[in-house]
């Protein structure tokens, strides 16, 4: 391994976050991206754990990789992530408990994100621990970053919110004929911003597209 | 019609390649074409093609559709004259109607066409016509108090969403009108149901009344919250409130007449949509739940909301619908079931006929695969037996 922050590291980590997005390339973790995305402020929480989460989850792995024994890897692997989901669940409940109630069973099941155990088979169990947190940290954003997306459309469309602060919801805009898109604050529609995201990403980087 | 077509023909150079106007090429093509058949042949093989092309077979549609246009501009009126108490003739009526539908009309051609005519020239395909039609349908299925802004957003989302994205014309899985008044629906339910949106309160060009909160609903909403409707020939007629085409049934059966005798509807579909919906609705008034809705006499079922427009322009468009011949009897035959199921059932939508529609166009390949692989078996079968 070269030095910390040789081109190489640095593409493990800025290469999910764009190019190998696991939300709009992989198409991975989309049920929580519908489930969590309607209000800002919960996506930002639940883009921020599952980073925390894939980060330190991976370089665990990465640590402890050599004495694993092959057949009982998933076991181990569920175990590592599923303390940390339970860390990171209590922390939210004892210092933003509003959050943890908004994300509800959320938070436990991102013992079931796709891309978590995506990483730790695909990345952690081949790689030194610091290129192991980078990529963490890497995919963790990108799948916040998609959130993030996601839930500022639909909370100013369909809220008229952002954060909770009222950004559209005014007498004046009211009168105007302006209302609230209800259908943004369902979750079909989210499925369909994310499609929009990907429709972007491909129409942009004609190299992600499906060769016929 | 000689001087039209001079007149194409000398401006037409300016659309080809290097021609000055070349960027609007498509919308050139896509009016040329829809003014005059093209005498375009194909270049390989035997191909016999109809006099009939998919641009006259939209224009069939729409005349169709006039009759039951022109009722809802009148009804339109109808029903603001009746509620704010103002006397009006007939043309006074027909004159409101008119100017308060046919912006949405116009809103629905500019926004969906003018999508169909950027992802033609985007693709560098000619502009397909299958929004001739959707454009004509989008506002008579609209309440007329729906805002316009409101009609361009879900069209807009229709047309990309439900149509382009999927391949365009003929490729759609839903049918694009009724995507639209899904998505005005769900977005906007304050503006697509309620009592509030059924009769406009305002005056037109001095035309009518403005009145604050006209209350008006529908014989199907009574009948969800307060009581059943008495049978009368309003209904038949459509001189109830409701969407701006669909109150007529009489309107409605002369646009089914013309789309059968121009053979571009399938008869098996809409008959078994009409059985569906009647041999349900006498189901639920046998042995349905004690409610108003279900105790509703089936053949006003038939009657009102927009049963009769889905069963005779939604449920029959060739693209959505299936396509073998025995798979139309089934098809159909569930719109009509799933419909009243809807209306009696679920607690929240006094209307059923949309989202059974859309709910059978998921499942109309489905059972045009099961007819297929039917007669295959069917038919391997025989052969086996006559062995």
């Amino acid at each position: 391994m070269g030095s910390l922050f040789s081109s190489k590291n640095k593409e493990v980590f800025s290469t999910p976050i764009s190019m190998n997005n696991p939300v709009t390339v992989q198409v991975l973790g989309i049920c929580s991206a519908l489930a969590v995305t309607s209000k800002l402020e919960p996506a930002i929480v639940m883009g921020l754990s599952v980073t925390i989460i894939t980060a330190f989850s991976n370089v665990v792995i990465s640590l402890i990789r050599k004495t694993i024994p092959n057949r009982i890897r998933i076991i181990v692997q569920l175990v590592v992530v599923a303390a940390l989901v339970t860390i990171v669940s209590e922390v939210l409940k004892a210092f933003a408990y509003d959050v943890s109630v908004q994300l509800s069973v959320y938070v436990g099941l991102i013992i079931t994100n796709c891309i978590l155990m995506g990483r730790l088979e695909a990345f952690a169990m081949a790689n030194g621990p610091w290129e192991s947190c980078l990529d963490g940290l890497g995919n963790g954003l990108g799948y916040a970053k998609i959130l993030v997306i996601v839930a500022f459309i639909r909370e100013l469309l369909g809220s008229g919110t952002l954060l909770g602060i009222n950004i559209l919801n005014y007498d004046a805009i009211k009168e105007a004929g302006y209302v609230n898109n209800g259908l943004m604050l369902m979750p079909p529609m989210a499925l369909i911003i994310v499609a929009c995201l990907i429709w972007y990403q491909r129409a942009k980087h004609p190299e992600l597209q499906d060769k016929e | 019609m000689k001087a039209l077509r001079n007149y194409l023909d000398k401006i037409k150079p300016n659309f080809e390649e290097g021609g000055k106007y070349h960027a609007f090429r498509s919308v050139f093509d896509g009016f040329e074409t829809f003014l005059f058949v093209p005498n375009t042949t194909s270049k390989t093989g035997t191909h016999i093609h109809d006099a009939i092309d998919s641009k006259r077979i939209m224009s069939f549609v729409v005349i169709a559709l006039m009759p039951a246009l022109l009722f809802g501009m009148y009804n339109v009126g109808y029903q603001h004259y009746h509620a704010t108490g103002v006397e009006g003739s007939f043309w006074e009526m027909f004159g409101y109607g008119f100017l308060a539908v046919l912006p949405k009309i116009i809103v629905s051609y500019v926004v969906g066409l003018g999508i169909e005519f950027v992802v033609a020239q985007w693709k560098k395909e000619e502009i397909q016509e299958g929004f001739l039609v959707s454009g004509m349908l989008i506002p008579m299925i609209v309440p007329v108090d729906c805002p316009l802004w409101m009609l361009a957003v879900a069209t807009a989302f229709s047309v990309i969403f439900a149509k382009e994205v999927f391949g365009g014309t003929g490729m759609n899985i839903f049918n694009p009108a009724l995507i639209t008044r899904a998505f005005l629906f769900f977005a906007y339910p304050t503006k697509m149901s309620g009592d509030t949106v059924w009769v406009s309160g305002d005056s037109i060009f001095g035309l009518g009344k403005t009145v604050d909160g006209l209350t008006a609903a529908t014989p199907l909403g009574i009948a969800k919250v307060a009581e059943c409707p008495e049978f009368s020939w309003d209904m038949v007629t459509g001189l109830i409130p409701g969407s701006i085409g669909e109150t007529s049934v009489i309107a409605i059966a002369i646009g089914a007449v013309i789309l059968l005798w121009s053979g571009v509807a399938s008869w098996k579909t809409m008959l078994s949509v009409f059985v569906g919906g009647a041999l349900m609705g006498w189901i639920f008034n046998t042995i349905g739940p004690d409610t108003y809705i279900a105790q509703m006499p089936w053949y006003e079922h038939l009657c009102l909301g927009g049963f009769c427009f889905g069963a005779v322009f939604m449920a029959t468009d060739p693209v959505t619908s299936s396509r073998t011949e025995n798979g139309k009897f089934v098809y159909g035959f569930l719109i009509g079931a799933m419909a009243i199921i809807i209306r009696v059932l679920n607690p929240g939508y006094p209307e059923g006929m949309m989202l059974a529609i859309l709910l059978m166009n998921i499942f109309a390949p489905l059972i045009d695969y099961v007819v297929v692989q039917n007669n295959i078996s069917r038919r391997a079968k025989r052969a086996m037996s006559n062995k």
